[in-house]
Order: C-alpha cells, then structure tokens, then sequence
C-alpha cells in the first residue's frame, strides 16, 4: 500500500499536526516505506486467531465509582498556557 | 580506592549501614561527578537541592535502623517519569515548562524507600528512537570509545540518558523504561545491566504513556545484584493503574543462589539473523557455554513468528502513541503555537502539535493515525494484534515444554557513531530492538547483561527472557552469566 500526497495530507490533519504544501510529498515516501515494511504481516496466517486486547490474562479490577479527590483547581489549571478565571482558555470554537 | 560514586548499590547500602559512609558523602560524590561531566549530556535537569534534602533525611533514617535498602542511594530518574515540582518533558518541546503536581508511583516509591533523586536523565523524544538523538535536550553521549577513536557514540535509546549515567558513575542506578527494548540496549551499549520486568510489575501511573500495553519501568545498573536490589523498590501493586498486578514482591536479591543446575535454556533458532556479526554470534556461543558449564541443560527452541515481531510492533506501537499522544492538544499544559489573526481551535492543536512533536514522534503519530483509520484497522491493526497472539503463543509454548529462560544477543552490534544512522531509512534503526521487542509483546520479563567487548573495545550484551512474573529467577540466571563472564572493563575517562 503506497500513500500518496492526498493521503498523506489527510492523515496529517486527522493528526492534527500542520504540514507544509511542500512537505508533503517526502512525508508520503517515509509513511510508505513504513509501510510496506508491515506488509510482511500478510504472510502469516491469522486465520481463528483472536486480536490480543491483554497481555497477561487478567481481570482489570473493579473500584467504587465515588469521588476520591478534588478541590485542587489551581493545581490542575497550573501548567495551563492560558488560564482565565480558574477556566482553560482556547480561541473561540462557537462561531 | 573506589570512589563513592563508583560504588555499587549493594556496596553502598553495607557501607551505609555500617556507618563507613553517609548518604550525604554519597549524594556530594555523585553531584561533583555529574558536575564534570557535562560532556555526556545525561542529566538535563539536575535537582541537588532535592538530593542534599533527601540524602540528610535518609542519614537520619539510617541511623534509627530503619532504612530499607535503597535508603540513601542516590539515583538519577528518566526523564519520563513524572516527579513533582521538577521539570518533566519526556524530553519533548510540547512539554516544555511542565512540572508535574504529582509523582510517578515508581519514583514515589523510590523516595519512599529513602532514594536520593539527583535529577532528570536524558532519552528519546517520548521514549522514541534508539540513539538517544531524537531527544529535545540533543543526544546523550556513550561514556565509552572505540579505542582511541574520539568520535561520539550512541548510549542507545530510549533510557540512553540513564545508560551514559550509570556507565560513568554519575549515579549509583537510574530508572529507566522499555517499551521496544529502551532499557536493554542502551544497557548493552553502555556495558550495564538493565532489566524489563514482567508486563504489568511496575505501576505505570505518573509515567509518560508511550504504548500502554508495551510500556514497562525498569532499573538500570552496575550489576544483576543491584538489579535485583532497586526492582524490588520499584514494583508492586498499585490501585491507580489497572494493569499493574495485585502480586507479592518477592525478595529478588535473595533469588540470587548462582545455582541453576538442571534449569532449561533454549536458544531460540529464529533469532540467528542473516548478516549477524561474527562477534555476536561468538558472544552468544560463549554465553551459552557459560550456563552449560553451570549446570543448565541447552535446548535448541524454535519461536516461529520472530521475524514479524518488528513489523507487528511498528503497527502496535505507533497505534497506541497516535492516541495517548492525542493528549498533547496546547490546552492543559505544555507548549502552545503563538496564533495568527483568525486561527481557530484546529489551527491551535495542529500548529501546537507541529511545533512541540519532534520529527520521528510526528512520523510515528502519523503511521499510527493511518493505521487506526477507517478502512485501515482491520487490514493493520487487527491483523497486528493477532500476530502478537501468535508471538505470545510461541512463548507460552516452549514455557509449556519446561524451559525456564531463553538466551539471546541483545542487540545486533555494539553503539553505533552519533549520527551514523542519520542518512539511513527509519526501518534501519528500528532494526535495533530485533532481539528485544518480541518480549514486550509477550508482556515478559528480559534482562540485559554485559559480557564481553568487541574488537573496538565497546561492550556487548546478551538479553535473557524468562517466565511471567518469575524475574528472580531471571535475574539470578543472570547472576550467573555476569560471574562466570566477569565483566569488569570500565569506560577510560575522557569527558
């Protein structure tokens, strides 16, 4: 499977990371050699094989759904780039 | 003499304990060592007032004989980790300014044991890449040389910052983090020891997430005993990450017997690669020889699906970092992109992302958005996991046939030159973790262990895996290969 400019453009912005026009098409050559290097999953034969989802066989554990810690506002908002009013501050979303 | 920062742990810890030595003495030791050795770049946040208030608190504890063993050693922590106050970037720009409210469970339990924190080490942008020159610091230096050839080389990757710590002596142990082999090949680069433990054994909370179901902390040190000693203080339950498991801690210095008679080790057939360096080949003959002569019994296994072990984990792996990475949005913390006139809230997260994400981590994010991608998940990702069952299968099976560890190389050549692998596809470099990722998809323990030099005079290491939760058994397999190897060259001082 090889990735051309226009994937690679969407994919950039589902990830969102801003990539130049003009970059574009070296980013569409690395995504593609990566790639076809896992192309060689294709060789094994998967057939009745579960998908792994846990890798020891454990039960996750369970906890009372109560609240357990709280009032730190200022030290949540602390490493806030903006911070306004014991909000987080972004540009306008709502047009 | 030896100087008190080229103690060991264990070394240390009796001395302490005899009151030879203070924590304080130790602590000073270390920070004049580090001090001096700017050239290594190992420590990029350095925390003396942090050690000196630890090291004085943990001679008082000593002195009340109370002190567990990792009561006043001074350690350097990854970077990774998150410890409160104190820069933590996963050394990364999108982090820049961070300082967490908060510890990591791991290094929470350090200072709880009476560990001295010195400072933040050095690694690969969120734990990505095998040189160490992925990071946002620039790379950390291998104390070690190719005889007197003064090029700079690679610690390794992603805890290349801990290796160069521990190999030079700034240190007495580091912590570090293996998600591909992150803590076993900058340990055999650097000519240390360096443990991955079993998935699951170390609590993950507080730890930068790379790839959840890969991740594991780890410590790196002088020796397999030391090893033993500062896993014991890092693992253990804990209620705020689900996957860490509700499992005793044994004591794993006491594992240490030098005993394994009878014990089964398989070579694994499938990890003779093509091209592998003579000296790698004999380092692995000489290592099995070693065990054979200490009474193990030799059996040759067959692991089948090694070969798409890397393949598999360049889908696993980037899938999970493209969705903890999602995190990095310039909202809560970190870095955000100065924005133009009419930039909305897309404009902020892509500019933000494009300017703190360093290049392998914007790739990696990127090949794990695509492979995640609607009409993709399946035909990638799906079809990933499924091989990691097979990989795990192939391990549960030779486990199941009364093998108790595997022999390995642990990488396939010793540290290459800094900038070396600049020119090469990234698939060149991932090639690093050959020996070492299929054990993070199995979710086992590994260990790392120096045991001999190459021609140039750089060390190399062999990797042995051993049974779920059985790390003590590991290590004191381990144990063995260091005595009978006895590993004893040291880096000459050049920085």
């Amino acid at each position: 499977m090889s990735i051309d400019i226009s994937t690679a453009r969407k994919v950039a912005h589902l990830a969102r990371i801003a990539v130049k026009e003009e970059d574009l098409p070296a980013l569409a050559g690395e995504l593609s050699a990566v790639l076809a290097f896992m192309e060689q999953l294709n060789e094994v034969d998967v057939e009745g094989v579960e998908p792994m989802t846990s890798v020891t066989p454990m039960r996750l554990k369970r906890r009372k759904d109560v609240v357990t810690d709280g009032n730190i506002q200022k030290q949540i908002l602390s490493n806030a780039p903006d911070a306004r009013e014991g909000f987080f501050a972004v540009p306008k979303v709502v047009e | 003499m030896t100087k008190l920062n080229e103690l060991t742990i264990a070394a240390a810890r009796d001395m302490l304990r005899k009151g030879e030595v203070t924590s304080a003495e130790l602590t000073e030791a270390c920070l004049s060592a580090i001090d001096g050795a700017g050239a290594l770049n190992a420590f990029v946040h350095k925390t003396p007032e942090i050690a000196r208030d630890r090291a004085a608190a943990a001679d008082q504890r000593i002195k009340a004989g109370e002190a567990p063993a990792m009561c006043g050693i001074p350690v350097g922590i990854k970077d990774l980790f998150c410890t409160r106050g104190v820069p933590s970037q996963a050394a990364s720009n999108i982090l820049k300014g961070f300082k967490p409210e908060y510890e990591s469970t791991v290094s929470q339990q350090l200072v709880d044991a009476g560990a001295v924190m010195l400072g933040k080490l050095n690694m690969d942008e969120f734990a990505m890449g095998s040189s160490n020159e992925t990071s946002c610091y620039g790379n950390a230096v291998n104390p070690w040389r190719r005889g007197n050839d003064d090029a700079a080389l690679t610690p390794g990757g992603s805890s290349g910052g801990s290796a160069s710590a521990v190999a030079a002596d700034l240190c007495l142990g580091a912590t570090g983090t293996d998600t591909g082999g992150s803590i076993r090949q900058p340990a055999a680069f650097t000519g240390i020891t360096g443990i991955k433990p079993t998935y699951g054994r170390c609590s993950r909370w507080g730890i930068v997430a790379f790839a959840s179901s890969l991740d594991q902390a780890g410590p790196m040190t002088k020796d397999v005993r030391d090893a033993a000693i500062m896993l014991g203080a890092m693992c253990g339950h804990d209620p705020k990450d689900s996957t860490s498991a509700d499992l005793p801690v044994p004591d794993f210095e006491a594992a240490l017997t030098g005993d394994i008679r009878g014990k089964k080790i398989g070579i694994p057939r499938e990890y003779r690669m093509d091209g592998m360096p003579d000296e790698i080949e004999k380092l692995w003959a000489d290592g099995t020889a070693m065990l054979k002569d200490a009474g193990a019994e030799i059996v040759d296994i067959s692991l089948p699906h090694t070969k798409y072990a890397l393949p598999a984990y360049y889908v696993v792996a980037p899938a999970e970092a493209s969705s903890n990475l999602a995190r990095y949005d310039g909202v809560r913390y970190g870095h955000r992109a100065k924005l133009g006139q009419g930039d909305g809230i897309t404009e902020m997260y892509e500019k933000t992302r494009a300017e703190g994400f360093g290049h392998e981590v914007q790739r990696r994010v990127m090949i794990g958005t695509y492979v995640l991608s609607a009409g993709f998940y399946d035909a990638y990702y799906n079809r990933a996991r499924k091989v990691r069952a097979l990989i795990k299968r192939d391990f549960e099976t030779v486990f199941a046939d009364g093998i108790d560890a595997i022999l390995t190389p642990a990488t396939p050549s010793a540290a290459f030159g800094l900038g070396e692998m600049a020119e090469a596809d990234p698939i060149a470099m991932y090639l690093n973790d050959v020996f070492t990722v299929t054990v993070n998809l199995a979710g086992l323990p590994g260990v790392a262990v120096p045991t001999g030099l190459d021609r140039q005079g750089l060390p190399l290491g062999l990797q042995l895996i051993g049974r779920p939760w059985e790390e003590g058994a590991l290590l004191n397999h381990a144990y063995v290969l260091e005595r009978a190897a006895g590993f004893v060259a040291r880096p000459a001082k050049w920085w």
